[in-house]
């Protein structure tokens, strides 16, 4: 049993008069513990696949299940809890809250789960501390680098204890330096057992995963295993 | 519902747009403040009106006759009817059931009357001792008329504190001494005050036998005053006044001939039945009243509302990582419809507390014929919290719903 089954997903986007198909029939399942490179030029309907996966959109057709659940017809109220639940998120451009501290933000999440403030702070902090940042705890996101930011955001997503981890460029924004930095955190939060799914279009954070799956046209055109190049041997 | 985390939330949004909010807070405080005002003028209005009609016992009924102005039964128009003891008895026999006081006025003119040598040029009538409760006089020396006078015909006089306090020295001075009536000395046995002030108390009256007697006026009586019963119920005492009216007037046009349409011959003035007119005013006023003042608050709650919009728009992006991390559209919707409430809230009570404040202070001071001492009373201030509390959820409502529909990846992607 797979963390995530997807079977014939189609998606389609109504523009005008016109129909763009974006995704055509995707077939492709992650088992628990891979940490998988989505590829594809822009267009090849990567990030699509990464909205349908985040329930943050809807396909037109085929099935997705996550960890035995299938996700299908479900109202906001119940994507916000599944999201919540199951799914932690690490963008490109961090989308830290900028008048809350590197604590607050990591906590929010468990907030939405109703988490009693004390133990959503302890457990903030111990994120934190994973990523290294526990002296920033009372830090603005403005008083942090970009890749400080990206290992709060990464804290972040971590905090729920969710199922799989979605990464949308987690490095775009980012220089190669601190690029790696990620790239070995998110390395080592995989070696942990979490099933991570990275986003990228840099063939070189693609080669720090364990499988490369490359969209082209709304279609995976190659799906393969590949040897993990270590982020820390360039540290 | 206490969370410190969305009360720190929204004091952190307020504090980083300060002016915004505070131009915001102060179009509803200005709402609530000119609504308050507004009632509490409206409650002045009411109170001024109230006070002017206690000037008389609150269910007193006035007759007095005049010219008739209608050919009748062969009648020219332009006689002069003249009440007369005997009406005073047929009236106090047929409507005994109806009245509680009666007494009438004969007023004296061309009497010259005289105290230490000096001239009183103050009005003079003979009078019954009832009129004291129709006039609604207080005794504050003395006694006022009785019956044993009006049968004896007993030659006393009871004066209003003005002219007490204009022709004598001592209070004490005052009970015993003598004035001359066309030379004939009456003896003050009393004096009175009337709610209505000075006017009223420009008066001095005499028994009415004694009046008619030593001033010629043989059995003639200036008008018919009564009293109905006091009633809990202010509409039943309206109606109870308004048919006692309608009896007596048609009794004494059918006793002189006086034709049914006849406005001048028989006249009625009756204060409960013009209080029930001037309360169907204030009501109306009142009513009115509200209705601008909450127009003004709509006014103010379209503020907030706008407001809301711009900070769910300055938001977008948050609302939008907010989602993706897991809020559901409600939380969206209490975060924001929480603060419209807050800025509200609080901006409306201080418009609330200040026009209270101002109406405290200035209200008493306020001396002006039908407006009294404006005030609300706490029913109306608890009517506009209510007011308030339901508009900033409103307020907030229709700008949250929008936050909380934002498409999350749009939301994203909002820079």
């Amino acid at each position: 049993m797979g963390m995530i089954e997807i079977k014939d997903l189609h998606k389609s986007y109504q523009m005008g008069s016109n129909s763009l198909h974006v995704l055509k029939g995707i077939n492709f399942s992650v088992a628990p513990g891979e940490l998988v490179a989505i590829m594809g030029s822009s267009g090849s309907g990567k990030s699509t696949l990464l909205n349908i996966l985040g329930m943050l959109d809807e396909a037109n057709e085929g099935s997705y299940v996550l960890d035995g659940v299938p996700i299908k017809n479900l109202n906001e109220t119940k994507a916000a809890q599944y999201r919540n639940k199951f799914l932690g998120f690490i963008f490109q451009s961090f989308n830290l809250i900028n008048y809350k501290s590197a604590a607050e933000n990591v906590a929010l999440p468990l907030y939405y789960q109703r988490m009693p403030r004390k133990e959503r702070q302890e457990k903030a902090l111990k994120y934190l501390e994973q990523v290294g940042l526990k002296e920033w705890a009372t830090h603005l996101p403005s008083e942090l680098s970009g890749g400080q930011k990206q290992r709060v955001a990464i804290a972040r997503a971590m905090a729920a204890e969710p199922k799989v981890l979605l990464a949308d460029e987690p490095t775009g924004a980012l220089d190669s330096k601190t690029s790696y930095e990620v790239m070995d955190l998110i390395q080592k939060i995989n070696d942990a057992g979490n099933t991570i799914l990275v986003v990228t279009h840099e063939p070189d954070i693609a080669d720090m995963c364990k499988r490369i799956v490359h969209l082209k046209d709304g279609v995976i055109v190659e799906d393969k295993k590949v040897k993990q190049v270590r982020a820390a041997d360039y540290v | 519902m206490f969370d410190i985390e969305r009360w720190q939330e929204i004091l952190e949004a307020i504090s980083k747009n300060k002016l915004r909010t505070f131009l915001t807070g102060l179009s509803v405080a200005s709402g609530i403040f000119i609504l308050v005002i507004l009632l509490g003028f409206g409650q002045g209005m009411r109170n001024g009106i109230a006070h002017e009609f206690e000037e008389d016992a609150a269910t007193s009924v006035w007759v007095w006759p005049g010219e008739t102005t209608i050919a009748y039964k062969g009648l020219n128009p332009g006689r002069y009817i003249q009440l007369r003891n005997e009406d005073y008895s047929q009236v106090q026999g047929l409507f005994e059931s109806q009245i509680n006081h009666m007494a009438a006025f004969l007023f004296i003119r061309g009497v010259s009357a005289v105290y230490n040598n000096e001239v009183l040029a103050y009005d003079l009538a003979g009078t019954y001792p009832n009129m004291q409760f129709i006039e609604n006089e207080s005794i504050i020396q003395g006694r006022f008329i009785n019956e044993k006078d009006i049968a004896q015909r007993s030659k006393i006089i009871v004066i209003g504190r003005n002219i007490r306090d204009e022709v004598f020295e001592n209070d004490s001075d005052v009970i015993g001494a003598f004035i001359e009536l066309s030379g004939i000395p009456f003896k003050i046995v009393g004096v009175f005050t009337d709610p209505s002030g000075e006017g009223e108390e420009n008066r001095m009256f005499i028994p009415m036998s004694t009046a008619q007697v030593v001033f010629e006026g043989a059995d003639h009586l200036e008008n018919l005053s009564f009293t109905l019963p006091v009633l809990d119920n202010f509409d039943v005492s309206v109606a109870q006044s308004i048919q006692f009216k309608k009896d007596i007037t048609r009794h004494l046009k059918q006793k002189y001939q006086v034709a049914a349409e006849d406005t001048r011959a028989i006249q009625v003035w009756n204060p409960m039945e013009e209080a029930k007119r001037y309360f169907t005013l204030t009501d109306n006023i009142a009513f009115f009243f509200w209705f601008v003042g909450i127009c003004t608050i709509i006014a103010g709650v379209v503020g907030v509302s706008n407001i809301m919009l711009i900070v769910v728009k300055e938001r977008t992006k948050e609302i939008g990582i907010r989602k993706a991390l897991g809020a559901k559209p409600w939380s969206i919707v209490a975060m924001i419809v929480h603060e419209a409430i807050f800025v509200t809230a609080v901006s409306g009570f201080g418009g609330l507390i200040f026009a209270m404040g101002l109406l405290e202070i200035l209200g008493p001071q306020i001396e002006v014929d039908y407006i009294l001492n404006p005030s609300v009373n706490f029913n109306v201030a608890l009517a506009t919290v209510v007011l308030l509390i339901s508009s900033g959820a409103i307020a907030g409502f229709i700008p949250a719903w929008k936050a909380a529909h934002i498409h999350t990846i749009e939301a994203l992607r909002d820079q």
